[in-house]
């Protein structure tokens, strides 16, 4: 067990330092000197100097790079071009809001359309599966941004049924604000989670065990909840680890149309503001998350099912 | 001698009874999907979107979309083919920018896919049949791209490359192959020792004809499968990067006109969001179930 997990985190090595140097060639090669970008064209030679030497970019390329490890290791990544804001003070603010909508519609999310895709499953071949596939591809088919739009629109503006958009640290009108957020999150998600669980739980329901479960008399419920359940959970957490980007990302396009200032949120002024070092940091750091949460899954997996681990 | 009589008229029985005598891959899967209504009008539509694109782009149909057609924001009305979803800030025709957000987004899923699929097939291809240090390179390579959650990478490399058109190619090209590689490069450690492969190379084939003319035509079908996801993909990815301000610039694009949209709605002007939201739920809707479809007929061991 402990040698599947060493070999594991050995495996991320090359993955991390190779992440690290894509975003380095891209951000400082390829993308080339911002300065010009952040003075305007009427900088004088002095203050391009200064900028120059203030981010680093009068230095050899092997020097800057070892830097941005040098950042990547202290989590200092400098300070943001627009705001002048500690890049670090930016991103340890935006957690919290981030995580307050993203982890609720997640774990809903997620319970909601596993037992869904089992029910479907369950009914498989009948009108009710026809009809929930048939939804889900509909579903899956409506551009993201139209479920924010036309839902702000309808529930919040129409109706009044949630705030417009706004942020409140207060725990009680906190989630009065992300409500709305979760619930569009949801129904975004739905369609491909549903029609994704489904198939793998139907995958599971050809086996022989279930036939065996089926012969000794197990009521159906019990044999999809109790046995079909557990041995679908590896193509199930699978799918978990997929969606995490967007889990960080705190759906960062809910988060800047409700004016929620999380990490997404970020992101997107950032791009607005032609903000290189906060892009940079937010792209390294999303990354690193989402390689870190692949190494769970991994280790996660040996939970699951003993099979996996040891190979 | 009435032994192997025998068992070769079972054999042929056996066969007749699949119903696949003579026929290869393709007019079998052809068969499938042609029994599948849906997958049909699907087809259709996509093909009808593309001749929208062509026809827009060269000028035939809606055109100039710049012209002004009426005053701001005028309600859709049936009075003329050009009021039919009525008019933007400026009096433009929302229809005829349909029309060209469509061009835009055709046009996304094509150059894309004709840059990716390329690269994808060849790495995979040479990182399933080599294997050794050049499929840990390669594997290496495309894990790391992976690793970058795509929106971020899109982002990355459309604010670097500066905001445009060309930086959407190119952003979606270099990321798509990813997900074609990987599953060429397992068909191709699957099928690089079976006996057909070994028979060319006992009969003198190089391993650039085995490669590409041997191997690449039994795995092709995983590409026009990864196809249509891919340029579906594109589309989706298009308009949100418009929306976001790094797309397309003063032409119209879907995500522009979404983003449009955002301010319009509160004043009830909803036509705009309606037009681009609509254009694009049916073509995504149509790829959503060609790609089922064709991996149905092409893969029939995947359910």
């Amino acid at each position: 067990m402990f040698v599947y997990i060493f070999r594991k985190i050995l495996n991320t090595l090359p993955t991390l330092l190779g992440v690290a140097l894509i975003i380095f060639v891209l951000f400082n090669m390829v993308g080339g000197d911002p300065t010009y970008q952040m003075l305007g064209k009427h900088a004088t030679a002095q203050q391009v100097a200064e900028i120059r030497h203030e981010y680093g970019f009068d230095q050899p390329l092997p020097m800057q790079f070892v830097k941005y490890l040098k950042q990547i290791v202290t989590f200092d990544y400098g300070r943001s071009y627009a705001t002048h804001q500690s890049i670090k003070d930016m991103i340890l603010s935006g957690m919290g809001p981030s995580l307050t909508l993203t982890l609720p519609a997640f774990f809903i999310t997620t319970i909601v359309a596993v037992l869904l895709g089992l029910l479907v499953a369950y009914f498989r071949g009948k009108w009710i599966d026809k009809l929930a596939v048939i939804l889900c591809v509909f579903g899956m088919s409506v551009p993201m941004l139209a479920y924010i739009l036309f839902g702000q629109y309808f529930l919040a503006y129409q109706l009044g049924w949630f705030p417009i958009s706004g942020f409140e640290t207060d725990w009680a009108e906190r989630f009065q604000y992300v409500a709305l957020p979760i619930l569009l999150f949801f129904l975004v998600s739905l369609g491909y989670d549903v029609r994704f669980y489904r198939t793998a739980v139907l995958e599971e329901t050809g086996q022989d065990y279930v036939r065996t479960a089926r012969a000794k008399g197990l009521s159906e419920p019990v044999i999809f909840l109790k046995h079909v359940l557990k041995n679908s959970m590896v193509p199930i957490l699978t799918n978990i680890v997929i969606e995490i980007p967007f889990l960080i990302l705190g759906a960062f396009l809910l988060e800047s149309f409700f004016g929620i200032p999380g990490l997404g949120g970020i992101t997107i002024n950032a791009v607005n503001n032609s903000d290189f070092p906060v892009l940079k940091a937010m792209a390294t750091l999303t990354t690193f998350l989402f390689i870190l949460g692949n190494l769970l899954t991994d280790i996660l997996y040996t939970l699951v099912d003993p099979r996996v681990s040891f190979k | 001698m009435t032994q192997i009589a025998t068992s070769v008229t079972t054999e042929n029985l056996s066969v007749n009874e699949t119903g696949s005598k003579g026929r290869s891959l393709w007019s079998d899967a052809l068969k499938r999907l042609k029994k599948d209504k849906f997958a049909i009008v699907c087809f259709w539509v996509i093909i009808f979107y593309a001749l929208v694109a062509l026809f827009a782009k060269f000028g035939f149909i809606a055109s100039p979309w710049e012209e002004t057609v009426g005053s701001a924001y005028d309600p859709p009305s049936f009075s003329s083919i050009k009021l039919i979803l009525g008019t933007d800030i400026f009096g433009r025709s929302v229809f005829y920018k349909v029309i060209h957000g469509t061009r835009v987004a055709m046009s996304v899923g094509l150059v894309s896919s004709l840059i990716s699929v390329p690269v994808g097939v060849t790495l995979g291809a040479i990182a399933g049949y080599f294997g050794g240090w050049i499929d840990d390179l390669i594997v290496w390579f495309y894990t790391t791209l992976s690793s970058i959650p795509h929106i971020m990478l899109l982002i990355a490399i459309t604010f670097i490359m500066g905001k445009g058109i060309t930086a959407i190619y190119v952003a979606l090209g270099v990321t798509a192959w990813v997900g074609l590689a990987r599953v060429i490069r397992g068909e191709f450690i699957k099928h690089k020792s079976r006996d057909y492969v070994v028979a060319a190379e006992s009969l003198g084939a190089t391993h650039l004809s085995r490669i590409f003319k041997h191997i690449l035509p039994n795995v092709s079908h995983f590409i026009i499968i990864n196809l249509s996801i891919q340029f579906m993909s594109a589309i989706k990815s298009e308009v949100i990067l418009s929306f976001l301000g790094l797309g397309v610039q003063g032409q119209p694009s879907w995500g522009v006109m979404i983003d449009d949209a955002k301010l319009e709605l509160s004043r009830g002007v909803w036509w705009q969001l309606a037009g681009a939201t609509a254009a694009m739920f049916v073509v995504v809707l149509a790829f959503n179930i060609l790609g089922d479809a064709l991996r149905d007929a092409l893969d029939p061991k995947i359910k």
